[in-house]
């Protein structure tokens, strides 16, 4: 098995997989309610210059979330 | 009388459903037990006369933001005959979990799979039938925006509320509702009537974000597009407003002025400057405030405002604040009180109290012609661009600051986790409703407010009996005596603190209150305020009428939009701290350096 980063700091354009979340309640209620579940597949579109957020796809969903709450997503290579 | 209650995800078209049901009849109210104003209309459907509420958009039913609360709360103490839950069938691969859970509460339920349309476009294909079944929910697919599907959706409603039994509040079971069950349940009917694309690209919001999004180019456009909405509501917004003052105090002096010519001069004075005085400064918002909310509903419909947010994300979020409150921040130098009914836009409570702090700082346009006014009369002509350019950095300043200050105590501790839902053509009706209800919300409560403060400024300029008007033996004179060791160390006399009692009304009354008090009109009031003060105590003033206690219209939405008297008297007391330590220091530091 590949080894896992945090999402923040994955290259953009490959698409990753969802290994783990390590959040707050809240953040993770939110994560799940916008998608974002151990398992699925994701993708880095681009992240804004000078440390700001990072925008990420899933299926038919563009999310965008600050790199303090991207460091919570556990990501892998997908298969 | 039935009730329904519509339920829905934050860019599911919920508000386009609102509006595409009730037409132009909503209205904002108080519901016993929930902490925030809830539109709601009154509509036929089928035999029934129903009541409808718009709930606020939520992702989940145990969440434990401030709207998710709201939702919970108004369902668990209010009875409803049917729960209407609004899904955008685009994603309902992760939305329709919300319609399980709303199932589990124990009122009827009927599932809305809006923006159809969308969803065939980007390849989502729904067998309805089966998901319906699968489920054990009644299912309608339609497009609230365009129409389709709309008659089938009230039909369904009408049926289902024939058979309903006695409306009941639902019983909110958050153990019930964390069960993996839930979760699960939503999964396998996915599995079974849904088919979905994996992953969506080379779409033209795509090709849009490419250029919207770029690490240069997507600040340019950004700052072009804030360019165009400011200049396209103040320009536009300016004359209108102009011409409605000037149609009021046409009706005054043709109509009013001689219909009330029997009474006696104060009377007179406290019906027409008072009373009729306070409506035409409200009158005079109601243009503002319908462009503002004409081009805000572009902007948010179109979904370029997420993309704004994104762009500025990394500076805001340095002051507490987001990208939003910087599109927020930046109209506030139009005029302060659309753009404090603009926060509206922030889930977030405390993120939307730090930021309405903020933009009563903001220069806006009526300060300005008070600024140009004086700058003209004191400064130099070489000196008087770099006063003004002075100004308005002392005002960003000044909201950076207060931004910096408060963030402790404003923390917003809700993830900045935000969807970028895909460009969409923003529909007129919407657009157009939007703002009426803007106006008739900011009517309905800022009118009493705004009207009780102009008499009670004119009482204070006019009592007691024969005093002339503004003078130094009226209550203001008098007010402005006491208050003289607090403003002659910042170098401005009684008088002119006269003319800022005036200014809370609305800044730009200052003028014509100086020419009161001062006896002179025009070139005359120049010449007058030129020998009254040099460079320092104009420079001293101007920045005690920049940050002081923003005007009435202001106070009165602070307080509409807060709903806290407590927040409303820090967001007025604050700003009145910081001008007069900003003008003393100024003033006295300049005398030391010997201007």
């Amino acid at each position: 098995m590949p080894p896992s980063i945090a999402l923040h700091d994955s290259a953009h354009g490959a698409d990753i997989t969802i290994v783990a979340i390590h959040a707050g309640e809240e953040l993770a209620s939110r994560l799940r309610a916008l998608g974002f579940r151990v398992g699925r597949r994701l993708r880095v579109i681009r992240r804004a210059p000078l440390g700001g957020p990072i925008h990420v796809r899933l299926n038919t969903t563009d999310v965008m979330l600050r790199a303090a709450d991207a460091r919570a997503i556990e990501v892998a290579p997908a298969a | 009388m039935k009730r329904i209650a519509l339920l829905g995800m934050p860019n599911s078209g919920k508000s386009t459903l609102f509006n595409r049901l009730t037409g132009a009849r909503a209205r904002v109210g108080n519901w016993p037990g929930v902490t925030v104003d809830l539109t709601s209309a009154r509509i036929l459907i089928g035999g029934h006369m129903v009541e409808l509420v718009d709930l606020p958009g939520i992702y989940d039913l145990r969440g434990l933001t401030e709207d998710e609360r709201v939702a919970t709360e108004f369902l668990s103490k209010h009875p409803v005959d049917l729960l209407l839950v609004v899904l955008n069938a685009t994603q309902i691969d992760r939305q329709l979990g919300l319609a399980v859970e709303a199932a589990s509460l124990g009122v009827p339920v009927l599932v809305l799979l809006n923006m159809a349309d969308e969803a065939a476009r980007y390849g989502v294909e729904i067998d309805v039938p089966l998901l319906s079944r699968k489920l054990d929910l009644p299912m309608v697919k339609a497009s609230a925006k365009y129409g389709d599907g709309m008659p089938e959706a009230s039909r369904l409603m009408a049926r289902l509320l024939d058979g309903a039994e006695p409306a009941r509040a639902a019983r909110i079971d958050l153990q019930r509702l964390q069960e993996p069950a839930i979760e699960a349940a939503a999964e396998a009917a996915l599995a079974a009537a849904v088919r979905h694309p994996i992953m969506l690209s080379g779409t033209l919001t795509d090709r849009i974000d490419r250029f919207a999004l770029h690490p240069w180019l997507g600040p340019v456009l950004f700052v072009a597009a804030l360019y165009l909405v400011f200049k396209g509501v103040f320009v536009l917004g300016q004359p209108l407003q102009t011409g409605v003052t000037a149609i009021l105090d046409a009706a005054r002096a043709a109509w009013l002025a001689p219909a009330l010519h029997g009474l006696p001069a104060w009377a007179r004075g406290l019906l027409l400057d008072g009373v009729y005085g306070g409506l035409s400064t409200v009158a005079a918002f109601v243009p503002l405030i319908v462009l503002f909310f004409f081009f805000m509903a572009l902007v948010e419909d179109s979904g370029y405002l997420s993309r704004a947010a994104f762009l500025v994300d990394s500076w805001m979020s340095r002051l507490g604040l987001d990208g939003r409150s910087f599109v927020m921040l930046l109209m506030g130098f139009g005029c302060n009180v659309p753009a404090l009914m603009g926060t509206r836009i922030m889930r977030s409570r405390a993120l939307r109290l730090l930021t309405m702090l903020t933009i009563p700082l903001s220069l806006c346009s009526a300060r300005l012609q008070v600024f140009l006014f004086i700058i003209a009369a004191v400064f130099p002509a070489a000196q008087a661009p770099w006063a003004l350019v002075s100004l308005y950095l002392v005002s960003i300043a000044a909201a950076v600051l207060t931004a910096l200050l408060f963030k402790g105590r404003f923390t917003s501790n809700e993830p900045f986790v935000l969807e970028l839902p895909p460009y969409r053509l923003p529909t007129v009706s919407h657009v157009v409703l939007r703002g009426w209800q803007e106006v008739r919300h900011f009517l309905h409560r800022a009118t009493r407010f705004i009207v009780a403060g102009v008499v009670l400024v004119w009482l204070l300029t006019n009592l007691p009996l024969g005093a002339a008007s503004a003078g130094p033996d009226t209550w203001a004179g008098t007010f402005g005596r006491w208050l003289d060791p607090l403003l002659s160390p910042a170098g401005i006399d009684q008088r002119l603190a006269v003319a800022l009692l005036f200014g809370f009304v609305a800044k730009e009354v200052m003028i014509g209150a100086m020419a009161v008090i001062f006896a002179a009109q025009g070139d005359a009031l120049s010449h007058v305020l030129a020998q009254q003060m040099d460079l320092t105590a104009a420079y001293s003033f101007m920045l005690f009428t920049l940050l002081y206690t923003p005007c009435l219209s202001t106070v009165a939405t602070l307080r509409q939009e807060s709903r806290s008297v407590g927040y409303t008297v820090l967001a007025v007391a604050w700003p009145l701290v910081l001008a007069w330590g900003v003008a003393v220091l100024f003033y006295q530091g300049a005398r030391a350096l010997g201007f």
